[in-house]
This record gives C-alpha cells, structure tokens and sequence, in this order.
C-alpha cells in the first residue's frame, strides 16, 4: 500500500452486481483523475459462487492488478442459501466466501468491510489472530439491513460503496452523478437515499486505518473500457457492418458489444446455429462486398477451422476473434490461459496461411483490430484477432484521443466497374480472378452484381478463373503466389510507421523478458522492479504471431544475455513458435510458466526472474512452472 | 444505384436474356458421368434463369461438396463453391449482404441432408429469400457409392455391407416443420415441370426448398424407381390445398412414403406467400438496414460512424 495507489477488492456471489457495482466505482476513481484498471475473476455458473472485481487505481500509469491489494469490500453471497430450508446453507459455506476465500492477498494494514447482516467472522477459520497479525482494520457494518431500511435489499452493494468512500475519504457526489447517468426515478432516489444514509453512518465512526485514495489528475480525457470493447470499436472504425457469431465466453463480449451497435450504424448482426455458419455468414458478406467479422472462443474457433481454410483458398478476406480460455475441451469457461496459440497458428488442413495479431493491452487491441481489417482486406486472407478472458474483460483508463482516428471503409483490393474493364482477362472474356502473376501474390477481385466481373470462388485448386483444376503447373503457381502474401505482409507491417512489437526498458540491459499478450503489463510492472533492484532487463511484447516478425526477436535476443519467456500455458508454445520461426536461440531463453486459470501477478515474474539469473528450477509459487532453457 | 451493382436490376425488362448467357465461355469438361441427372439440374437452371428475368451478373450460384457442387462450375454467373455441406450459410449472407442479388445455392443429398442438414433447417426456418436446390440422388456419388440420408432402408453399399438400418430421412416434411415457405419436389427426368418450379422458386419471395430427384446410372442402378412419377397439380388424384400446410404435410407424408415403392410424386407441395422473408424482417425491426449494405462501400460521399462517438457511455 501506498499513498499513490489503491487497490480495492468487491467480493460476493455472481448475480449480486458485483460486476456493474465496480464498473460505477472504477469509473468513479477515473473521474477523480486517476488511472484505473480492473481484474475479474468469477465462476462459470450464474447465480451464486465466489466471484470478485479488484480494482487498482493510482496516480499514475497503471498496468496490471498488481499484487495483493488493499481493501476488502465483503458482501456476501445471497445466493448461497437454500430459501427452503430456513437458513440452513444450501452450497456448502459458499455464503462466507466473500470474507474467506479472499485474505490471503490482502496486504498487511489492510481495510475489511464485511456485511454483518450476511457473514459471520466465526465462521472463518483464525480470524481474530490473522487480524492482528496482519494490522488489519475490520469494519462490520449491516449493509443489508441499511439497504432494507432505506430501499431494497439489492441495493447493499450500495451502500458498501458508500461505506468504501466514507473510509477512504472520497465525496458521495461522484457517485451521484454516475447514479444519475444509468438509473432515474424512484430507483435513483432510493440508491440515492441508501447511499447518503451509509456514508453519514459511517463518517461518524472512529477509524483506524490510515489508507486513503490517492489524488491524481490526467492531462486530457479518459474512457474506461476492456479489451472487447476496443476490438469492437477498431472493427467499426474500419468499416466492418457484418457479424455473425455463436455465444460462447467470452468472446461473447465482442460479439455483443457489436450487436448493440451495428442496427444503429446501418450494419448486420446475426446469432446463428454454430460456429461453423458463423465463420461461414462472415464469408458469404465478404464475398458480397461488406467488411465481416465472427469469432469464438477455443472449442468455437475449432469449428472455424474448416470455414478458415476456405476463406484463405477463395482468397476472401475474413477477420476471426479467438478469445482464448482454459483448455482443453471446455477447460474452465471463465479463466484466461494463452494455450490456443498453436490451435490458432496451424489450424486447418494443407499448407494454409492467417496472419495473427495478440494484442497486449485495450489500447494495442484498438489498433490491432483495425490493423486485421486492413491486413485481411488489402491482402484477401483471413486474420486472426487472439485475445484472452483477462484482456477482453478487463476495464482500463485510455485517453479518449486514443479513438479519435479517421475511418477506413476501404475494401482494399477491389476494382471499380470500370477497372474490371481494363483488367486481366481469359481471350473468352472471363476476368481472371486469380491470375498467377501479381507482385504482393493479390490479385484485385470483384464483387457479385458488379458488371463482367464474374469469376467461381472455389475451395478446390482452382485456375485464374476459379474453375477446379489439377493440373501441376497451375497448382504450383497458385500455391507460391498465396504464399507470396505473407512475405509481402511482413515487409508491409516492417514498413508501417509503427511496430506492433512493444519494447520496454533500457535499450542496453543485460537481461531479455519476452511476452505476448495479456500479459505483458505484469512484466513491464515487474521490469520496472528489477530494474529499481539493480538488475539489468527490458523486455519484448511480441503482437504479431504469423508471420512472425524475425527481424525484431533476433535483434532483440542477440542484444540480452539470457531471456526469460513469459506465458499462461503449460507447454511453452510462444517459445517453441520463437525457436521454430528462428531456429535459433534454444540455450537463451527458459520459460515462467502458469496455467491454473489467473493471470500473472509482476511479483511472480520478478521471482521467476531472480530464479532464471541466479539458476535452479524450483519455481516461484507452486502455481508456476519454470521451464529451463537448452543445455540447462 | 451505385455504379458499381449497375447491372443488377437493370436488366430485368431485357428481352435478350437467353439461356446461353449461363453457359461458361470456357467450357470446363463436365466431370459428371453419361447419363447422370445432374445435367438435368442445369439444363432446368438455365432454362429458369431467362424467365425469372436475371442476368449472370446479378446471380450468385453457392454450391457445396461432391458430384452436385459442381454445378458452379457449368454454370456462368457469380459463383462460389464452398465447403460440403455450408453453401446455406455462405449464401444467406451473401444476400443479407445485398438483396439485389438472386441468390441460389444447391447441394446433394448428403451434402444437404446429413452434414448440412443443421444449416438446413436454420435457414428454413429464417426464411431467406433465396432458392435451395437439393439434388437428390440417394446416395454419395463422387466419394463412389457409399449409403447416403436418402438411401432406402436397408441399402447395400461398404459403409453398411449389412443393409443400412436407419429410415432415410423425409426432406420435405423436414423442410416444412423448420418453416420453408416454399416446397417442392421435382426429377431431373422431368425437364418441363423442373424448369417451372425452379422459374417459381427464384421468384418466391422467401425460402423455396426444391427436392430435385437425380438419377446416379454409376451407383445407384435403382435409379429408374423415378419413373414413372405423377405431378401432383395435374393429377385430379391429389387434389389439395398447396396454401393449408396440414393439406401439405399429408401429402408430403404420401409422398416420401410411395418414393421407395416405385411411385413418385413430384410438383409444389407447399406455397406460404403471406410469410415475410428474413431479410424484410430484420428491416422492418430496424435490424437491418434499407439499403443494399454492399453497395455502401462504392459510395464515395457515405460518411461512416466513429467509434469515437460512442464513447460517452465509457466517460
């Protein structure tokens, strides 16, 4: 804990609005002017449960959740008890979760708020001693029967935020206003009222503590939103009106994100049968002529296959989601891993090709979103957009001049009617849709209903008019003119103003961190760590996964001693994709490893670091993995 | 009209139309067998396509897997041949993407029936206005003769050396309990009355789902059980109401009963032209917009939304 940061904990049973409760708190810090950035970890079920929201807002530039936190807001669950069986628990002892399962991250000094009028400390095993040994300052409160007095009992949630900013020294008014933005009549007045009521309760109690919320102040406007939010809007920005999609989490967040906003921008959204017709409907309106995008989660994505391969043999430009969770199989709905990234290299039959963007953070997921229309529309080939649970739900302050960019609508390689006319043609008049001999391996293609630019989209080896064909020569000059693509893609993304690969730290440290994905804030976190440590490290945000950005690495992993390779799986897949792709490097990089469903915390890093330099193979927690470089 | 789709709709009042213009300029040899019913299916599409008034511009033919996705390839217009058993999903899109177009998608029975047969009964059930040839063979014919959705009880081939010992499937009561608001069942044998139902098909505004039975003289010898086959509105026998869908299911029940003893019903079995497609649906909820969404992006002056304007909600 420090005067410059604060990270406070709301824990309760799903359905409590445990979720929309912290959405308002978060933005409510952000509007003081501090940076904020959530974490979410809850159960794959719907009522009920240990689910909580942390929520770390500081003075300045936050990047992760951090480690540990400071503030404990314990609700309770309401769902825990079996109504029938007058008070008796009907889930095991979930309804006191909310206070145990929680206190082994906070930090010493620490703030509990538990709602007396549903749990009970007896109930939690050696609460008293660990209290003092912690200096922890406990304060029950009857947070339900304070929201049954003055409103309705859903409204604890509430009065616990008015109870949290009378303890840490912030005004009600700031949440008044927000109260005011989503809610109005007599559900505003009477949260208005429970919220009043807590605080002026509370304010009038003696305190121990000494936390309180930091002050901060941004230099321009900020928006609060998560990773799904930002692949939504890029996809928008870059004129995509197409998308179909299967539920499933959590790509489901960029699915509906989207549903809310297409009708009113005049575009279509379509919820359909699977993810097979899914990834299929995309296909079908791109080839019609309007920028489409589906997606899906591990287990959808495998569906996707077949419609992926298709997409890149008819050379109709298709953008994917891939929101990855825990594997395999149905794995664990609700927790991040980064052990679909071989699933979604290599996917689909023959020698097929995607290109891949991981974005690390919301802003890069903005940029990256819109970098796959252009990618897959410029160069008719699908793009993978690779996300996880932690960056697609994840909220996080951006300055909103971050979104302020001119759309592109632009279909990429289309031809006008006009240009159809002066274009490639077979001597029987038929436009050659995929002639052999384009520089970049594109050929410009038409759209249905354009006049004389008929041509057969065919997922078999087809001839530059698209009709089936095996002959030798011409499969031989279809294949290395598709695969010319991505060799073009490279030198085309090496050449933008920008790198989609994040550098981080001193230019000359001795010591390399690579990274891709979600993950990368913890490690520029636990970077900064070392560094103040005295140790000598920067580190390498890899985005772009195929093609593979080899230049970069290589200069990167020539520049350090030895690298460590951050990732939540088990089996090291960025780090064999990075040995595949350069064939190199086996005894430079070893591997911090996790994949028991939550996300890197930077101390983890900065511990597995220490154990890389100094050598061994025990790993920092028992919920990590080290994973030794060659020869070690 | 944008200039980009000029073709479409323009030629709807022209006379030079002719079934020609649907046969490739060059003419990729067709890989079907002698004798095989799938040359009736073409014949009968490109005899359609002059009376429904389209031109090969302004159509998009989306074909599935096998011996019947090759249709595609004979027949000149947009096309796209797709993956088996997904030309539905390709398809609907395509004309929620641009309603100017005449969309037709076609499949066989295997391709139709078994590993589409989810997107069978979706798009059905949706209603889109699009034409949906099922060539029905009852049997898989270019991976060489193996039981098919279709096959008679207990069919004979190496995937079911012991006779199958599933009910084929009944397609056009399928097609009815997911809502195709159009139905019928032609024979490639039957080049007249196949022309026409696939003239009407094209110009029901809705799902038309046609039941095309197509001989295969290399796997399924039994292919002569279509003839002789009854139209069904020229016959006083089968009188019904092709509007009253109970009317319809009986009939249909009679013929996928007599199908597989030799006697064959073909024609409409079932016409709902007061049902709203899809397409008019979602526009007249606001789901969807007036306008041809494709042609949006040959619109030079079309001023696209930001994201940037959304933000409020996320300040």
């Amino acid at each position: 804990m420090t005067e410059h940061e604060l990270i406070w904990r709301i824990a309760g049973g799903s359905g409590d609005g445990i979720d929309s409760t912290s959405q308002n708190f978060t933005k409510a810090l952000m509007r003081t002017g501090l940076d904020v950035f959530t974490h979410r970890h809850y159960p794959s079920r719907i009522r009920g449960g240990h689910t909580y929201v942390e929520v770390r807002a500081a003075d300045h530039a936050v990047k992760s959740r951090g480690d540990g936190y400071d503030f404990l807001l314990a609700l309770g669950d309401s769902f825990a008890r079996n109504p029938q069986a007058s008070g008796e628990a009907y889930y095991g002892n979930e309804e006191v979760k909310p206070l145990s399962e929680n206190l082994d991250e906070l930090r010493e000094g620490g703030v509990i708020v538990y709602d007396e009028g549903l749990l009970d400390t007896d109930e939690v095993e050696n609460f008293d001693e660990r209290v003092e040994e912690n200096d922890w300052h406990v304060y029950p409160l009857d947070l339900r029967g304070l929201a049954r007095e003055h409103g309705r009992e859903i409204m604890r949630n509430t009065a616990g935020v008015a109870a949290t900013a009378a303890l840490i020294g912030m005004s009600t008014e700031i949440f008044e206003e927000l109260m005011s933005d989503s809610m109005s009549g007599e559900m505003l007045d009477t949260n208005v009222e429970v919220l009043e009521e807590a605080y002026r309760e509370v304010s009038e109690m003696d305190f121990s503590h000494d936390l309180e919320v930091p002050t901060g102040s941004h230099d321009e406007e900020q928006v609060l939103l998560n990773g799904s939010h930002a692949v939504a809007y890029g996809a928008l920005d870059e004129g995509c009106r197409f998308i179909s999609g299967y539920p499933m989490t959590p790509w489901t967040d960029v699915f509906t994100i989207m549903t809310q906003h297409l009708p009113a921008v005049g575009g279509i959204s379509e919820q359909v049968e699977d993810e097979i017709a899914a990834a299929s409907l995309a296909i079908g309106a791109s080839h019609a002529g309007v920028k489409a995008m589906s997606g899906s989660s591990g287990g959808g994505f495998a569906l996707m296959s077949e419609p992926l391969g298709l997409a890149e043999m008819t050379e109709t430009p298709l953008v994917l989601v891939e929101a990855m969770r825990a594997g395999p199989s149905t794995g664990m709905p609700t927790k991040p891993e980064q052990a679909d990234l071989e699933h979604i290299l290599y996917t689909s039959q023959g020698d097929s090709n995607r290109v891949v963007f991981a974005p690390s953070t919301v802003r890069e997921a903005y940029e990256q979103s819109r970098e796959a229309f252009r990618v897959a529309y410029d160069y008719q080939i699908p793009t993978v957009i690779v996300i996880d649970q932690k960056l697609s739900g994840e909220l996080a302050s951006v300055p909103a001049s971050h979104f302020d960019r001119e759309p592109n609508a632009d279909l990429g390689s289309v031809l006008t009617e006009d240009e159809i006319q002066e274009a490639a043609h077979h001597a029987s008049g038929t436009f050659n849709r995929f002639q052999h001999d384009p520089e970049n391996g594109v050929s410009p293609r038409t759209i249905p209903g354009q006049k004389d630019g008929r041509f057969l989209a065919s997922g078999n080896e087809h001839t530059p008019q698209g009709h089936i064909e095996e002959d030798p020569d011409n499969r031989v000059a279809q294949v290395d003119r598709r695969s010319r693509k991505l060799e073009a893609i490279r030198d085309d993304l090496d050449g933008q103003d920008h790198s989609n690969q994040t550098y981080y730290g001193p230019e000359d440290a001795e010591h390399g961190i690579m990274v891709w994905g979600s993950q990368q804030g913890s490690v520029e976190e636990a970077v900064d760590r070392l560094n103040d440590q005295g140790h000598s490290v920067k580190a390498l945000g890899v985005s772009d996964l195929m093609p593979y950005p080899k230049k970069e690495v290589t200069e990167f992993l020539e520049s350090v001693d030895e690298c460590l390779v951050v990732e939540m799986n088990v089996t090291a897949q960025f780090r064999g994709l990075t040995q595949k792709e350069l064939g190199r490097f086996g005894e430079t990089m070893s591997s911090l490893l996790k994949y028991n469903g939550n996300p890197f915390e930077p101390a983890e890093i900065v511990e597995g670091f220490e154990i890389q330099v100094n050598g061994g193979d025990e790993p920092p927690t028992a919920q990590t993995r080290i994973e030794p470089a060659a020869g070690d | 009209m944008s200039k980009s789709f000029s073709a479409i709709g323009a030629a709807a009042q022209d006379d030079e139309i002719d079934r020609e213009a649907f046969t490739p300029g060059i003419e990729p040899q067709a890989t079907w067998c002698p004798g095989c019913g799938d040359f009736g299916v073409l014949k009968a599409l490109k005899g359609a396509m002059p009376e429904v008034g389209r031109t090969p511009d302004e159509t998009l033919l989306v074909t599935g897997i096998g011996c019947s996705g090759k249709l595609s390839s004979y027949f000149e217009s947009y096309g796209f041949h797709s993956i088996h058993g997904r030309s539905l999903p390709v398809a609907r899109a395509a004309k929620l993407a641009n309603p100017g177009l005449e969309v037709i998608a076609a499949g066989g029975d295997g391709d139709g029936y078994g590993i589409g047969g989810n997107h069978f009964m979706h798009t059905a059930r949706e209603n889109h206005d699009m034409t949906y040839i099922v060539f029905n063979n009852e049997i898989f014919g270019l991976t060489k003769g193996q039981t098919s959705p279709t096959s008679p009880k207990g069919h004979e081939s190496k995937t079911q050396p012991h006779g199958s010992a599933k009910d084929p499937i009944r397609p056009l009561s399928m097609a009815l309990s997911s809502g195709a608001s159009y139905i019928a069942r032609t024979a490639a044998v039957n080049p007249r009355q196949a022309t026409e139902i696939l003239t009407e098909a094209m110009e029901h505004d809705g799902f038309a789902h046609i039941d095309f039975l197509t001989q295969c003289p290399t796997w399924n010898k039994d292919a002569k059980q279509y003839v002789p086959y009854t139209d069904v509105q020229q016959s006083d026998d089968y009188d019904f109401d092709v509007h009253d869908r109970r009317e319809a299911a009986e009939m249909m029940h009679e013929t996928e009963d007599k199908l597989y003893e030799g006697e064959v019903l073909t024609g409409r079995f079932y016409v709902d032209e007061d049902r709203h497609s899809y397409g008019e649906e979602k526009r007249s909820t606001g789901e969807m917009p007036e306008q041809p969404l494709a042609e949006r992006y040959f619109d030079d002056d079309y001023d696209w939304e930001r994201s940037y304007d959304l933000l409020d909600a996320h300040k």
